[in-house]
């Protein structure tokens, strides 16, 4: 850059510096929240989280309403609805076309979606955590209602639970930017591997595949207690194929693709 | 400073920009004109890295935008007003960018009060905006990082008369204090009222750029006779070529005094004889782009 600088002096320090990635991030994060769209869908996830533990109050058997069985519980609608939320990151810069703002202000765009995957998995793990306080809460209430009401919890189902979270927000961040658009992405999303997973339970030769490939069936393994590594292996291949392959293919499409 | 040399964009076969080359001065501005699907847009996004060019290249203040860390701090860049996001308010955009390009926040109300938005106009959210204030939120983003170069596609779009206006003073203070601007409009008389420099575009090509002075002076003589077809014949029998106007003159790229000895010669009524300015550059700007809202129309 020095040779760049000498030949242009006009040109301050403020424009020819990067924008730091830190700051990125916190503008991603911010944006996550500063639309109707976005706000209401963290509000729908803190309700519906909150839900699940009623849920468990009211109808659970009483030996199960733990700390962990409402954490294991708790995490299920986020994990559900913050995939949108990457969905949204990525495909609201093309549908409402903000990308020609977000592009002009930081032409290196691989930044741009550096910092929104970072964000995403910092707005991943904040849910977790999250759920791991609502569940404090609501073990404190079910026990007081008579719920079991112990404390004990394995320490793999909650980072387990965090690589849960980390993995679908990433997948839907990889379907938005493979697809840019924002029907298109969140259909997608939760209906490809719903047909692949009923395609591997009913096609006989597809069932070993199935196996490995459906994250829906691999995933689930990762809310029981210390996961074994062949369940992390087929966590790792079905993986592999719903987040890095749309992941990859959609960073390469919105680094080339043309705003306007 | 802009630099834009041998620019071009071609979509499949399609020539959308065609070996375009010019350069914006600091203390100038230049209004990049032509008519719809002339290529303006294109171009300008290619100044500022969104479409790669097929071939050629664009800098801004000597170097290639995509190589700016932070762009913001030196160009302002308005290409669409209608491009933000509808649930945002005025000011949360306005506050994005300004923590993107590392601006004190606290120049965000100030700003959308530079361009008459007010702290109503403000907090409401972009999709309850008409077009001249999205119009005025997106100047607004451009001025934000105080640049020393502005970039706009067709800012005066939706304005009000009043607004367009203010506008042109804005720009021309901005260029006054050595600031470079370039303007793009399909309209030639909203320009020609502020810009120092023109560069013409039609169907992808330059087809004229320069002073607006010279450009404006060698757009050749107006004339009209009592007997318009007579005139006609004149004119051809002269071998002068001629474009008509709308009012039944008729423009000439020939001097005063050639077109009226021929009148002369032939007994003609003049009615009018003079050199035809911003008027001749408009039948200039017609000629030289007919024919492209009909391609604009089937692409």
């Amino acid at each position: 850059m020095t040779a760049v600088l000498e030949n242009t002096p006009q040109l301050e320090q403020a424009s020819t510096r990067p924008v730091p990635i830190g700051r990125l991030t916190m503008i991603e994060l911010r944006k996550l929240a500063d639309t109707r769209a976005g706000l209401w869908l963290l509000i729908v996830i803190a309700f519906a989280t909150a839900a699940t533990s009623a849920i468990m109050i009211g109808w659970a058997p009483d030996e199960e309403q733990t700390f962990q069985g409402f954490f294991e519980f708790g995490l299920l609608p986020s994990a559900v609805l913050l995939p949108v939320l990457g969905i949204l990151s990525m495909t609201g810069e093309w549908s409402q076309r903000t990308a020609l703002t977000t592009f002009t202000l930081v032409p290196a765009r691989g930044r741009v979606i550096a910092a929104k995957l970072i964000a995403g998995v910092l707005i991943a793990i904040a849910s977790t955590a999250a759920a791991l306080a609502l569940s404090a809460v609501a073990n404190l209430l079910g026990a007081a209602f008579g719920g079991d009401g112990s404390w004990s919890i394995d320490g793999s189902v909650i980072w387990q639970g965090v690589a849960l979270q980390v993995i679908f927000v990433l997948m839907g961040i990889g379907f938005g930017a493979l697809l840019l658009n924002t029907p298109l992405a969140i259909v997608a999303f939760f209906a490809v591997p719903m047909v692949w997973s009923i395609l591997g339970g009913t096609i006989k030769a597809l069932k070993t595949a199935a196996e490995w490939i459906d994250i829906n069936t691999t995933t689930t393994a990762m809310s029981e207690p210390a996961m074994t590594s062949g369940e992390w292996a087929r966590v790792a291949v079905s993986a592999a194929v719903w987040v890095v392959v749309p992941l990859a293919l959609g960073v390469w499409r919105v680094l080339r693709r043309e705003v306007s | 400073m802009i630099t834009v040399e041998h620019l071009t964009k071609r979509y499949g076969n399609h020539p959308a920009v065609d070996n375009v080359s010019f350069s914006c001065e600091p203390g100038t501005v230049t209004g990049f004109l032509g008519p719809n699907g002339a290529g303006k847009s294109t171009t300008m996004r290619m100044i500022c890295g969104l479409t790669p060019p097929t071939a050629g290249t664009a800098t801004v203040s000597g170097v290639p935008y995509r190589r700016l860390g932070n762009p913001g701090r030196h160009v302002g860049v308005l290409l669409d007003a209608s491009a933000q996001h509808a649930g945002r308010t005025g000011r949360e955009v306005l506050s994005l960018a300004a923590l993107t390009m590392g601006v004190d926040t606290r120049e965000v109300p100030r700003t959308l009060d530079r361009v008459g938005l007010n702290a109503t106009a403000a907090k409401r959210r972009v999709r309850a905006y008409s077009l001249g204030m999205r119009q005025r939120l997106g100047l607004a983003l451009a001025l934000l990082g105080d640049p020393a170069v502005l970039i706009l596609d067709e800012p005066a779009n939706g304005l009000d008369p009043e607004g367009i206006f203010w506008m042109r003073g804005l720009l021309r203070d901005f260029a006054d204090r050595g600031g470079t601007v370039l303007l793009s409009s399909h309209l030639l008389r909203e320009v020609e009222a502020v810009a120092d420099h023109l560069v013409v575009i039609g169907g992808g090509r330059v087809v004229a750029q320069g002073d607006k002075a010279e450009l404006l002076a060698a757009t050749g003589t107006l004339v009209r006779a009592l007997d318009p077809a007579a005139l006609d014949l004149v004119l051809k029998r002269a071998g002068l070529a001629g474009t008509k106007t709308t009012d039944g003159g008729v423009v000439v790229q020939a001097g005063a005094e050639i077109i009226g000895r021929a009148a002369a010669d032939a007994g003609l009524v003049l009615l009018e004889l003079r050199p035809a300015g911003s008027g001749g550059l408009e039948q200039m700007f017609l000629t030289l782009t007919a024919g492209d809202s009909v391609k604009e129309a089937v692409r």
